[in-house]
């Protein structure tokens, strides 16, 4: 009889919108964060179409045209030994984006699961792991990079290691508030009285619910990740010349900012343009998954 | 207020220790021997010799580190091996610098911050708002070394009004050491500013709504007196913690700020330590930076008790 009675509601109408759809929509409505988002695919296909796009070789030099102002045949200038600003531009979108992603995925890959068995865990355990975190928060983020790129040897891929570390603290104590915010929820005492065992209650039953403030940290600090990568290229510790970087191009440029203004514009505009891009589609993507604004 | 602070203590001694585990493990990330890697490019045998006795490393790890504390706990930071001079005695003599170039920019930042801050809550949802806070975001996303760049381009190249680099003290000549800072200053100021505004304006916004602002609007006080002595009084308190965690941002910031503007700081000396592959240098900076982020920290802990009387117990 009961059944009979509610035969009529589909489980999709009883529930409402599902909650990332709800979210969806309501970033697809924000213009700035999906403004942010079409300047990153853009930079994203640059980056991926490199080698199709690029009108010369990047690091090609020509003595014939040392330091050119922007023209036809250059259309961004050329820098100090003769190479084509807009093709290391282009390249250089390629040690921006890796930058970003990887170390981003490696402070994730490492802080979400300390956070996660810290807050799960608590006890000793977790404030022996959480004053680790302190101390490692406690050293400026730059310097600390700095300080790792120093001593593994300057290059892209500790530039990206040393990013990814000093990142990892951040999601861990993020990871592991969230956690504790959940833990005592009525729907994981009720996973826990059914006899599921930790493990599972931890990966099925907390951890998507804690996805959408990672998602939106992640976008963040994705974001300071490429000025990080940059600022470790400019100071001469990530990419190595003569393979193209934005930091690394400006750092160049500062010594010829009278005879050459050219050389750094460009690359400064595209750090500028990606970076704020993904500021903007981040702040978007908290506002839509927060369900207390509307 | 005696348990707090006890309690807050009690968190500092795990922090500095595990912050002094993390330092000392830098130096196990030199590939090969360390001895040799921290004689740097001459590989002099004597000085390779000196550094093993030095450091002690012919001892077992425990014994390394328990020395290297010793001698931390007493001021010692190592030598330098480029300059053959104490690592502490280089600090001391470059924090003046970046200490003044740091706090004209935060002067500068709260100048800009704190007020837009107010205006944008205040205004909620407005297009000053709008505009604030899309300036603030712009702040955040700008590289400060490209702002330093373009600045220079605009007022030392372009215009001619200010040096582009290089560093007066102030004890020469106060208007030249001024002149030398201005822009650094604002290129540092910045990202400050615009996270001071971001902080101030939610903060604000939240006092905004609270009833003992409600009530001070009810007696008919006028609106600038609510705001300022009610509400942003109030308001400051979250954004003092929130400045002194921004402090580690301000001194990466410097790094950068520095090397663009040429200037003889704290920064400069971490970076050309890098490239001399002075590693104590290196390791002497981070470990002083990371225990002045903490004490600062303690010290903004403790203000957040005084200053909110409701946690004065």
């Amino acid at each position: 009889m009961t059944a009979q009675t509610f035969d009529h509601l589909s489980t999709e109408e009883a529930l409402g919108e599902p909650p990332w759809q709800r979210a969806l929509r309501r970033l697809v409505k924000r213009r700035a964060a999906m403004t942010g988002l079409a300047i990153v695919v853009f930079f994203i296909l640059i980056a991926v179409t490199a080698p199709f796009i690029s009108p010369y070789d990047p690091i090609a030099t020509s003595w014939a045209a040392v330091r050119k102002p922007p023209s036809a045949a250059h259309l961004f200038g050329t820098d100090d030994i003769g190479r084509d600003v807009l093709a290391r531009i282009i390249w250089g979108s390629r040690a921006s984006l890796l930058a970003g992603l990887v170390s981003v995925m490696l402070a994730l890959a490492v802080g979400v699961p300390i956070g996660l068995f810290s807050g799960y865990a608590g006890g000793a355990l977790d404030g022996t792991i959480m004053r680790l975190i302190d101390a490692m928060l406690a050293i400026p983020f730059l310097i600390l990079a700095i300080a790792l790129a120093a001593f593994l040897g300057p290059s892209l891929t500790n530039a990206m290691i040393a990013i990814g570390v000093t990142q990892m603290p951040v999601f861990a104590r993020l990871t592991r508030a969230q956690v504790l915010s959940v833990k005592h929820e009525d729907y994981i005492e009720a996973a826990r009285a059914v006899g599921n065992p930790q493990y599972r209650i931890v990966l099925r039953h907390i951890f998507p619910n804690i996805v959408p403030p990672l998602l939106v940290q992640a976008t963040l600090a994705t974001a300071m990740a490429i000025i990080a990568e940059a600022s470790l290229s400019f100071l001469g510790l990530g990419q190595q010349p003569p393979s193209p970087s934005w930091g690394s191009m400006l750092n160049t440029a500062k010594n010829f900012m009278a005879q050459a203004p050219w050389m750094a514009i460009w690359p400064g505009l595209a750090i500028f343009s990606l970076v704020l891009s993904l500021n903007l589609f981040g702040d978007g993507l908290r506002d839509a998954l927060d369900p207390r604004r509307e | 207020m005696t348990t707090f602070l006890l309690r807050r203590i009690a968190l500092i001694v795990p922090t500095l220790f595990f912050v002094s585990l993390l330092i000392f493990g830098l130096q196990q990330l030199l590939p090969g021997d360390p001895a040799t890697a921290l004689a740097g490019e001459d590989r002099d045998p004597a000085v390779i010799a000196f550094i093993r006795q030095k450091y002690h490393l012919d001892e077992p790890l425990p014994v390394r580190y328990a020395l290297w504390v010793k001698g931390v706990v007493q001021g010692d930071l190592g030598e330098s091996i480029r300059i053959r001079r104490p690592v502490l005695d280089l600090i001391a003599e470059k924090l003046p610098v970046t200490g003044e170039l740091a706090l004209i920019a935060v002067l500068i930042s709260l100048c800009i911050g704190i007020p837009a801050g107010i205006i944008a809550a205040v205004k909620n949802g407005t297009a000053i708002d709008y505009g604030t806070t899309m300036a603030a975001l712009w702040g955040l996303s700008i590289p400060n070394f490209w702002l330093g760049i373009l600045l220079i381009l605009l007022f030392s190249v372009e215009l001619e009004l200010l040096p582009a680099s290089g560093f007066v003290s102030p004890g020469e000549s106060l208007r030249q050491n001024l002149l030398t800072l201005i822009m650094p200053a604002f290129v540092l100021g910045n990202f400050f500013a615009a996270g001071m505004m971001r902080h101030t304006r939610s903060a604000m916004l939240q006092v905004l709504g609270m009833d003992y602002v409600r009530t001070a609007r009810a007696k008919g006080l006028p609106e600038i007196r609510v705001i300022l002595r009610h509400a942003f009084r109030n308001a400051l308190i979250p954004v003092v913690t929130l400045a002194a965690l921004d402090f580690g941002a301000l001194l990466s910031g410097a790094v950068l700020t520095e090397q663009v503007f040429t200037i003889p700081g704290f920064g400069k000396l971490i970076v050309d330590a890098v490239f001399n592959r002075d590693y104590a240098v290196v390791q002497g900076v981070v470990l002083f930076t990371a225990f002045a982020y903490i004490m600062l920290n303690f010290f903004a802990d403790l203000a957040y008790v005084v200053l909110n009387p409701r946690l004065r117990t």
